[in-house]
């Protein structure tokens, strides 16, 4: 049996542990939300191309499967060839019969966060192919054997510190040389050899274009355009939902995603693949794992509309105080929180409680995902579908019973306010979770109610 | 013009002052206020916990209190956002009705009675806390993430009062961190939330922090208080009413 992974609030409970670095943390991302707030600010029509881009995608969900196969058909008259993948596991095995038929020893691979959804580097490892992240944030956490904490900042838990002496470990690099430029250029010059020397290349896809058979895909660093170029062999990966209609879609989206990432007008890199270069081989799968089940679920639909810009984990207080890995999923934030329960309810019932709704989420989302909504229904349907436990339900069940009764609630709340008069320690303990750092609000000797009927009687119908 | 007054149940046991200058507020400024006695709970509690489906016994009670209201006005715009989203019975008219007549309190002075004066003064150093359910969701006021025109409804009043001298914190529309359950199963985040929250007011030599909604003002006071801050909290209502 697979054990829970641990939950998000303990999770954040540890990461809570150390304050300076939780504040670093904190202001980090929030630099990033204050550079999207104003990149956003200088496009007047900001406000209108959100809802274009929302609208765009959601005539596109409307008719995925006529759009999945118009693409499917122009790729492969481009030449391209195209798999259908339901799973990770087909995923992982389609990419692993492609190396294995070109012989492939070490694969370069560029972010792909679906590649991270299903679990495809350990996998290939443990098929003896060596692949190699060469996005410098997702080889950083690649040597540290742990998982990207941020969809577009791979790095960002790390201070250049413990870059330092990762690199220093793996790449020999001076110790204690915490210069960034000097740590950027030590990780360049080894990627580069990869790169040379690599049998094939992985990347993802931002954007796949139904009318063209074609593909965009955007990075600050280059390295998709030059895993691409320099193999002969190239894998591109995209879930269903990459999907848009026309190129001419893309100058919604690429204005959108850059801003709403970085605070950057544009990637640097917004790179389109139509055809194999002469002598290379273009592969490209289309991947379900579980898109087509969030599709028919009418009030998770929109989730399907991300672009994965990350905008929802820099704004979000919860993720900035509580880190990426403590979501347990290859998509943290707010948007990870309702996609991971389509992948597996039972462990990852807790991610929708990890928000205070306090909506921020939804509102810098390019694409307007209702995201805080679905969080809210994504606890409706875990709760009945009984992920909550017996005990939770028990406690609800007599917390409605009692507010149900008006009688029954005013007992109750008045001999509780009485014994936090007369009894404090009964409240002001450890058991009690709000009372581990915040005072209980003192309790007034009598209710609103009970002045009420003193002072107002009168009024009373 | 009558008007039903909801108030949040933890409002009612904790803090009856609140209450009682909602109340105070809306009669001076010329309301028929009601206070149903028998009103427990909007059913939030349990709808945020993902047990929706438990809240019925709440909401027909609700209902049975607010039917036949002008309006019901509320001090808090969770506790109202609540209402009408949520808001659902076998007497689906009344409910629609209710759902549709509620109002948070600011939202109520502002667009239902058109407030241009208030006699109110309040001498103090105060920082606004603004509530995300009320400014995100019932719209109460501008949105950092948004690229819309400014306002603020809460704002807006508290710049009528005498003497009150208004600081915004940096960080001017940022969750303090309560979410209600969240505030317990989640307690390390929440408590570092309105840690951050509480700085920023700090920093800013706040004598008070005040805003729309108490739970927010519960969860900052406890912060507050273990922290032996001289900071005090206090509802927006508390100030419109001062005299």
């Amino acid at each position: 049996m697979s054990t829970l992974p641990v939950s998000h609030s303990k999770a954040a409970e540890a990461f809570l542990a150390d304050k300076p670095y939780v504040s670093w943390h904190d202001e980090t991302l929030w630099f990033v939300r204050s550079k999207r707030d104003k990149a956003a600010r200088s496009v007047p029509e900001w406000e209108t191309l959100r809802e274009l881009a929302s609208a765009v995608k959601a005539h596109t969900l409307s008719r995925l499967d006529e759009y999945l196969v118009q693409f499917e058909s122009n790729a492969k008259k481009n030449g391209i060839h195209v798999h259908w993948a339901n799973d990770a596991a087909e995923h992982n095995s389609i990419i692993t019969e492609i190396l294995r038929s070109h012989n492939v020893q070490k694969v370069v691979k560029s972010k792909s966060m679906l590649t991270e959804e299903c679990g495809l580097n350990p996998y290939l490892a443990e098929r003896g192919i060596s692949v190699i992240d060469t996005d410098l944030g997702e080889y950083i956490v690649q040597l540290r054997n742990e998982h990207p904490s941020h969809i577009v900042l791979p790095a960002i838990h790390l201070k250049k510190e413990a870059v330092s002496d990762t690199f220093h470990e793996h790449l020999h690099t001076e110790k204690n040389n915490n210069d960034p430029v000097y740590l950027t250029r030590s990780a360049r010059t080894v990627l580069r050899n990869h790169f040379i020397t690599a049998d094939a290349a992985i990347t993802g896809v931002n954007f796949a274009v139904a009318e063209t058979g074609g593909f965009v895909i955007c990075t600050n660093e280059g390295n998709a355009d030059m895993g691409a170029h320099a193999s002969k062999l190239h894998i591109a990966c995209m879930g269903f939902e990459k999907i848009i209609p026309r190129a001419e879609d893309l100058g919604i989206f690429l204005r959108l995603l850059a801003r709403s990432a970085t605070g950057q007008p544009v990637t640097t890199y917004s790179s389109h693949f139509h055809r194999p270069a002469p002598g290379q081989e273009l592969h490209l799968v289309l991947v379900n794992n579980g898109r087509a089940r969030q599709l028919g679920r009418p009030e998770f639909r929109n989730s399907l509309k991300c672009i994965r810009c990350a905008a929802c984990f820099n704004t979000c207080p919860v993720y900035r105080r509580s880190g990426g890995h403590s979501y347990h999923n290859a998509v943290a934030g707010p948007i990870g929180a309702i996609l991971a329960p389509n992948l597996d309810m039972k462990n990852n019932a807790d991610l929708p409680f990890a928000s205070t709704l306090c909506g921020s989420c939804t509102n810098v989302c390019p694409v307007k995902i209702n995201i805080h909504e679905q969080l809210w229904s994504w606890r409706q349907v875990l709760m009945k579908e009984g992920y909550g436990g017996k005990a939770k339900e028990a406690a609800m069940k007599t917390m409605a019973a009692v507010l149900s009764k008006p009688g029954l609630f005013v007992r109750t709340a008045n001999t509780a306010r009485k014994l936090m008069r007369a009894v404090p320690w009964l409240f002001n303990n450890k058991l009690n979770p709000w009372y581990r750092q915040r005072e209980m609000p003192s309790a007034p000797a009598q209710s609103f109610k009970t002045w009420y009927k003193k002072n107002r009687n009168e009024q009373q119908g | 013009m009558r008007v039903g007054l909801f108030i949040p149940c933890y409002v009612d046991q904790f803090y009856p002052q609140v209450a009682i200058a909602t109340m105070e507020l809306l009669e001076k400024l010329g309301c028929e206020v009601v206070y149903p006695a028998a009103q427990t709970c909007c059913g939030q509690p349990m709808a945020n916990s993902g047990f929706e489906s438990y809240a019925a016994g709440c909401n027909a009670n609700f209902i049975k209190q607010f039917r036949g209201f002008d309006y019901v006005v509320c001090p808090s715009g969770s506790c109202v956002l609540h209402v009408k989203e949520h808001l659902h019975d076998a007497d689906e008219s009344t409910a629609s009705v209710i759902r549709n007549t509620v109002y948070e309190l600011t939202e109520f002075l502002t667009d239902i009675l058109k407030v241009e004066q208030l006699n109110a003064s309040f001498p103090f150093k105060v920082g606004l806390h603004v509530s995300c359910h009320g400014q995100r969701m019932l719209h109460l006021a501008s949105m950092s993430e948004r690229m819309l025109p400014p306002f603020s409804k809460a704002l807006s009043l508290l710049h009528k009062v005498a003497g009150i001298e208004l600081i915004d914190p940096v960080r001017a529309d940022e969750c303090c961190g309560f979410g209600g359950t969240f505030c317990v199963t989640e307690e390390a985040v929440s408590v570092a939330m309105g840690q951050s929250r509480v700085e920023e007011h700090a920093a800013n030599d706040v004598e008070y922090i005040t805003g729309g909604d108490m739970s927010c003002l519960m969860h900052l006071e406890g912060i507050l208080k273990r922290q032996r801050s001289n900071i005090k909290v206090i509802h927006l209502a508390q100030i419109l009413n001062a005299q």
